[in-house]
């Protein structure tokens, strides 16, 4: 086993909202090994946004301990990416300085990162857009913007929140085929959430499955399809298998919302 | 082709009118000091340039707008900045400058004349003071709008406070300051003129009134016609540099290319 890179322990979430108090998690535990590609699923509003503000530093816990690499989390940390569910792109940078953004944030070298953001622009396709901005591009295309912005500074943990819930059907697909790409590229430790289940069955070495709000790990689904999948590996009965396991699991919860 | 029948058009339009305007002055023997036909306008306007009064006194005013611009803008931009980033600035000083503001600064202006003479000073002074609230409040405001996924973004990268004002809400005020100066010039304008409604030895404010003083009725629609010219002028000064700042605003730019 590999060592691990996140580990959840006992983790809950309450907002205080006007004298009454919302709970988000209830008793989050997982951990995540190095280089692995987990998938979170869960019903809308089930806390799993909050669970990736949690592990971005963004938001201490009301309970419980989360770790990343073995030290505990105290506050945002230059060693992960974080992809939100817009593409979030600055509009008065270009596209080559949105994706060094965090480059100019954390003072590293700008000549020898510009390389490695051409070459990151190149493998997703974003040839020749280099010096545009953001409204010049699709959707799509600004999503994968925010994906190699992420990955500009090398960080060796990427924590995604529904990347690709705001596109179509087709272009997901695309997507998803991209992100593996990248990941069998540059191996890095990734968590994904999304509210697609064939799309977090076929990224992901694990499938965790969340409960309705306030959310708790219900399952723990490992998917056994060889690397690289084509988009042919959805018809497998592995794949079949895994998206049939889980969907069971929200129907005996009371039913999905996706 | 739509826009040159469009020239046409507001020419002819603007002849017809100018022409329907002596028409009535004449054929109703409207006394010249009361309304003046548009002939007589132009033959003031002409005199004044020839003679070259007109150009030094627009000079002047120009020279105090400008100034109270940048005074003004200056104290607004940095008022706005303060009252944004700091919550004690807020409490404290920003209920004194609302009721300043809500205080009609043209009653200020004889005690602003006193304080700084009959000089340039006190015209500067005078439109700076009418020009900052605006300004002032969209600089607020478009440092608050700042997109809150996008300082969550800034946060998880580990960006500073410093950072995060510099590389996120400044540049993203920059459309609502660059409105706040759209409508700080000619309120600078408006304060300069005023300035020297009060006292002044300079200035087409000043000259206005002087040739009321002479019922030179025909010289001053000559000057009013200045002053609107000056303005729009000063305006499209603006529009200029909003497209020199604001180059990444799909807004500005899809405006400027549909002219
Ligand atoms: N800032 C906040 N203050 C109060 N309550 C909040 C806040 N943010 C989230 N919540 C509540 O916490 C719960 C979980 O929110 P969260 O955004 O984590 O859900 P989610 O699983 O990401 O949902 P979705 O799939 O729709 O994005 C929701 O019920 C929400 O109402
Ligand atoms: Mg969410």
């Amino acid at each position: 086993m590999a060592a691990t890179a996140i580990s959840v322990a006992g983790v809950a979430m309450r907002y205080a909202a006007r004298g009454a108090s919302v709970a988000a998690l209830a008793d989050m535990s997982f951990d995540v090994a190095e280089r692995e590609f987990v998938a979170i699923v869960g019903p809308s509003g089930c806390g799993k946004s909050t669970l990736l503000k949690i592990l971005a530093g963004l938001l201490p816990p009301t309970r419980g301990e989360a770790r990343l690499r073995g030290t505990p989390i105290a506050g945002p940390r230059r060693d992960i990416g974080v992809v939100f569910q817009a593409p979030v792109l600055f509009p008065w940078r270009t596209v080559l300085d949105n994706v060094l953004l965090p480059v100019d944030v954390q003072g590293l070298p700008r000549d020898r990162h510009r390389r490695a953001a051409l070459d990151l622009l190149a493998l997703v396709g974003l040839e020749g857009f280099e010096q545009r901005y953001p409204w010049e591009l699709s959707g799509g295309m600004q999503q994968r913007v925010s994906i190699i912005r992420a990955l500009i500074h090398d960080p060796a943990m990427l924590l995604m929140d529904e990347p690709f819930g705001a596109l179509d059907a087709m272009t997901r697909e695309l997507m998803n085929l991209e992100l593996q790409r990248i990941w069998l590229e540059r191996k890095k430790t990734v968590l994904f959430i999304t509210h697609s289940i064939p799309e977090a069955v076929f990224l992901a070495d694990r499938v965790l499955v969340m409960t309705p709000r306030p959310g708790a790990i219900m399952d723990d689904v490992a998917v056994r399809l060889p690397r690289p999948r084509s988009l042919d590996a959805m018809s497998t009965s592995e794949f079949g298998g895994c998206v049939a396991r889980i969907r069971a699991r929200f129907n005996a919860q009371g039913g999905v919302d996706a | 082709m739509t826009s040159t029948r469009n020239v046409a058009l507001t020419i002819g339009l603007l002849c017809v009118s100018l022409a329907g305007w002596e028409g009535a002055v004449r054929l109703l023997a409207v006394p010249i000091y009361i309304v003046p036909p548009p002939s007589r306008v132009v033959v003031a306007l002409w005199r004044g340039f020839a003679s070259g009064l007109y150009p030094r006194h627009l000079v002047y005013t120009l020279t105090e707008t400008v100034l109270g611009f940048l005074l003004g803008a200056a104290l607004g931009f940095s008022l706005g900045i303060a009252v944004a980033s700091s919550r004690y600035i807020e409490y404290f000083v920003y209920p004194y400058i609302v009721m300043f503001q809500s205080l009609p600064k043209v009653a200020l202006a004889p005690l602003i004349v006193i304080w700084f003479g009959l000089g340039l000073a006190s015209k500067v002074v005078n439109a700076a003071l009418v020009a900052f609230f605006p300004l002032m409040v969209n600089t607020m405001v478009g440092l608050r709008s700042a997109d809150e996924d996008r300082v969550s973004l800034m946060r998880a990268l580990a960006a500073s406070e410093p950072q995060i004002f510099w590389m996120l809400r400044l540049p993203g005020a920059l459309p609502f300051v660059m409105a706040g100066l759209d409508v700080a010039v000619i309120l600078a304008l408006i304060g300069a003129i005023v300035g020297e409604f009060v006292g002044a030895q300079h200035g087409l404010g000043m000259l206005i009134q002087s040739m009321n003083f002479t019922m030179d009725v025909s010289g001053q629609f000559s000057v009013l016609l200045l002053l609107s010219v000056l303005g729009l002028a000063l305006n499209k000064g603006i529009a200029v540099l909003r497209r020199r700042v604001l180059f990444w605003d799909p807004s500005v730019k899809s405006r400027s290319d549909a002219l």
